[in-house]
């Protein structure tokens, strides 16, 4: 395939891994953490940790939308969807995600709730067109790569004159919750675990561009290298990231230049400002309340925002006690250190944000690595 | 007297209530169009039942239920679908399939047109296959309440003397093929979906596949441990099945699994993986490591097993994991397909 075949290269990807292995010093742990859930899955799904020394190991941050919505949000779009005249649209990887009391989409569907599929914000557009006596909600999610695409549809909506059209807003961004990380005062009650560098976002440095890392790498000192999602962009910016460490450097390095600058999509950008503005807080499953975490529609589109038109009110529900994911997501813990994970906790029922889709780190785990816990035991 | 009765007005008819009502309707849309179609001597006797001898040795059975959307898509339709799919479940015992019953739930409303179209296509794949549709039933329902058409089949066909493939028989060091590429069915589906329409040059790969199979069987006598079609869960249910009903693992090389480049960038497009994706006109064997290249070789020389491959190995595994070495270099699990991938996809 090409265009894809090319950044999954054997050979190349195993002179990376020799050269990884001969410049990282054994006398030292490297401890990087990918904040993308595109990143935990390219590392499951090629079984890169085959491929990396001992002492380099690769943490799972929280960078998967799906997996970070918490169960209140599921539990209102599920309302809304219960209400007779609504059609909800939604991407498929939502449905399975758990809201409280073992709820979810795909339950409420079942039940009669009318839940379309959609593989894009089009179709939401096209059903909202071919149903005038319905109300079509599309349930956005995502990280600053999916809230320019959401944006434009309500543009459209906008220049259709759709009248029956709105938008369940669940964007996030990406820079609050790895400042989140590192910084918040929840990590003294579950402890730290120190990390030595950030694999930075691939498509959402396409939009927001490099510079919004560079705070990080001046006011923490941590090595930030903005990757792409294949194979051979990991091991490339994991290299990249231990020789910032060895040679003492942390620098915003841009690792995916075939697709990132460093002021990113200046007109995807100025779409979003024009119709979103930042909440003061926003709830990440995992996370808690990340402040400044979320977006909404600005005012001037209250008329496409569904928890204006709907008045929708927020719901919370806490998440499992027994469940590790807010430890695991931020490296203090792994999958197989929560005792839910393979026990009660599987990706056909899951009980935290980090088994709800394969981008997940606990469910990337499961799917495709837990071989090698088996193999560790009995090496032990 | 003879009641006149009009012709079946194929060209702009189309199916009513009446015409699953038992009446002089449901009797001519069955001698007129189904007959017509699989016309066979079980069928123009009319009963309730058709009788047929059985031979020596044994006999299996198996039964299926098609509600595949769209109906009719690249490289098939539901009917041709239904024929193939039941002919090889009876192929993966290494058996000759003989008999089928075809059973029909139609949507009021639904075009004689296609309906011919779809009863044409099961003759025709009934006839290449070597196989008679000796008895079926007709059932109309009101308009909302079947998606067009149903289809459900039963099959029966005699294993040859000596076979015996099952399941539970796979040892460590046998080694696994496939007959060729994986995910056609699937992306040519999807493909078709209204919400999801590209272009593709993707067909569907179903076609019946006993034939092949009965090359593999003279080819290797009783070193086929067993057989089976990868089809809704694709490969990975399949190895997954066949890991816990054996009692052991299997380890497979992702750079030795055929798969299209058309199949392999729709996937990456819808993000699928085409390990997953149904398969329905392929199968997977489990053979003795002795005589693994000799039925490679026999699947190569059908044409249904041009691009058969030798993609893995068993091996001893309490936890029965599929493991793969991927063509990156690493390692992975191949594990059962969790939720929904493609919903009516057969």
């Amino acid at each position: 395939m090409k265009y894809a075949d090319e950044f999954r290269d054997k050979e190349i990807a195993l002179g990376l891994a020799r050269a990884i292995q001969a410049e990282a010093n054994p006398k030292r742990p490297y401890r990087f953490m990918e904040f993308c859930g595109g990143h935990t899955h390219a590392i499951s799904r090629y079984g890169l940790e085959d491929m990396l020394p001992q002492n380099v190991r690769m943490i799972h941050g929280p960078g998967c939308p799906v997996c970070v919505l918490p169960a209140g949000r599921i539990d209102m779009a599920i309302r809304l969807a219960e209400r007779p005249e609504v059609i909800l649209c939604v991407y498929g990887d939502l449905m399975r995600v758990p809201g409280s009391q073992g709820g979810s989409l795909l339950r409420a569907k079942a039940r009669g709730a009318d839940i379309r599929m959609v593989y894009s914000t089009i179709d939401a557009i096209r059903i909202a067109e071919e149903n005038p006596g319905r109300e079509v909600v599309f349930f956005a999610i995502g990280f600053e790569t999916t809230t320019p695409p959401t944006a434009v549809m309500i543009r459209i909506a906008e220049r259709k004159q759709l009248e029956n059209f709105s938008v369940f807003c669940n964007h996030v961004l990406t820079p609050p919750a790895m400042l989140n990380i590192l910084e918040s005062p929840d990590i003294r009650n579950i402890g730290r675990v120190e990390i030595d560098g950030f694999v930075g976002p691939a498509h959402v440095s396409i939009i927001i561009g490099t510079a919004p890392y560079e705070f990080f790498s001046e006011e923490f000192g941590k090595p930030v290298v903005i990757a792409g999602f294949e194979p051979l962009d990991m091991m490339q910016a994991i290299l990249m990231l231990v020789r910032q460490v060895n040679e003492h450097r942390h620098e915003v390095e841009n690792q995916y230049r075939r697709a990132v600058s460093r002021d990113g999509n200046l007109r995807a950008k100025e779409e979003v400002s024009d119709i979103f503005e930042l909440r003061d807080r926003f709830e990440w499953r995992g996370l808690g309340l990340v402040p400044y975490s979320g977006l909404k529609l600005k005012r001037t589109y209250a008329k496409y925002d569904a928890e204006v038109r709907f008045e929708m009110n927020e719901l919370k529900i806490a998440d499992n006690p027994a469940c590790e994911c807010g430890a695991i997501l931020r490296g203090v813990k792994k999958p197989v250190d929560c005792k839910l994970f393979g026990t009660v906790c599987t990706p056909e029922t899951p009980m935290g944000s980090c088994m709800v889709s394969s981008e997940g780190a606990c469910a990337a785990h499961w799917t495709y690595g837990r071989f090698r816990d088996h193999q560790q035991r009995r090496a032990s | 007297m003879k009641a006149h009765q009009r012709k079946l007005d194929i060209k702009n008819g189309c199916v009513d209530l009446s015409h699953g009502s038992g009446g002089r309707a449901m009797s001519q849309l069955v001698s007129g169009l189904f007959h017509e179609a699989f016309g066979n001597e079980w069928l123009a006797r009319g009963n309730d039942q058709s009788a047929f001898d059985v031979g020596a040795g044994r006999m299996v059975m198996t039964t299926d239920g098609y509600v595949v959307s769209p109906l009719f898509f690249p490289g098939g339709n539901i009917g041709s679908l239904a024929v193939h799919g039941t002919v090889n479940d009876i192929a993966m015992a290494g058996a000759r399939p003989l008999y089928l019953s075809a059973s029909f739930i139609i949507e009021e409303g639904f075009r004689f047109s296609d309906l011919k179209l779809i009863a044409e296509s099961m003759g025709e794949a009934a006839r290449d296959a070597g196989v008679h549709i000796i008895t079926g039933d007709t059932k109309v329902v009101e308009r909302g309440k079947a998606d067009g058409l149903f289809i459900s089949t039963a099959g029966v066909g005699v294993v040859p003397e000596g076979l015996d493939l099952s399941s539970e028989k796979a040892r460590v060091g046998d080694r696994v093929l496939v007959s060729g590429t994986l995910g056609d069915h699937g992306v040519a589906i999807m493909s078709k979906r209204q919400n999801l329409a590209f272009e593709t040059e993707i067909v569907s790969d179903s076609a019946a596949l006993h034939d092949l199979v009965a090359r593999m069987v003279a080819a290797a006598g009783s070193g086929i441990r067993l057989m089976r079609d990868p089809t809704r869960g694709g490969l990975a249910a399949t190895m997954n099945e066949i890991a816990q009903q054996s009692d052991l693992g299997f380890r497979l090389q992702e750079e030795a699994i055929p798969v299209k480049p058309g199949v392999a960038a729709a996937c990456e497009l819808l993000g699928l993986d085409p390990l997953y994706v149904a398969n329905e006109g392929k199968l997977v064997a489990v053979v003795a490591p002795e005589i693994a290249q000799s039925v490679l070789l026999a699947m190569r020389a059908h044409p249904l097993g041009r691009d058969a491959a030798d993609i893995g190995e068993a091996v001893a595994d309490d936890h029965h994991f599929v493991q793969m070495a991927t063509s990156f270099g690493g390692g992975r699990i191949v594990d059962w397909l969790s939720g929904e991938q493609l919903p009516r996809i057969c």
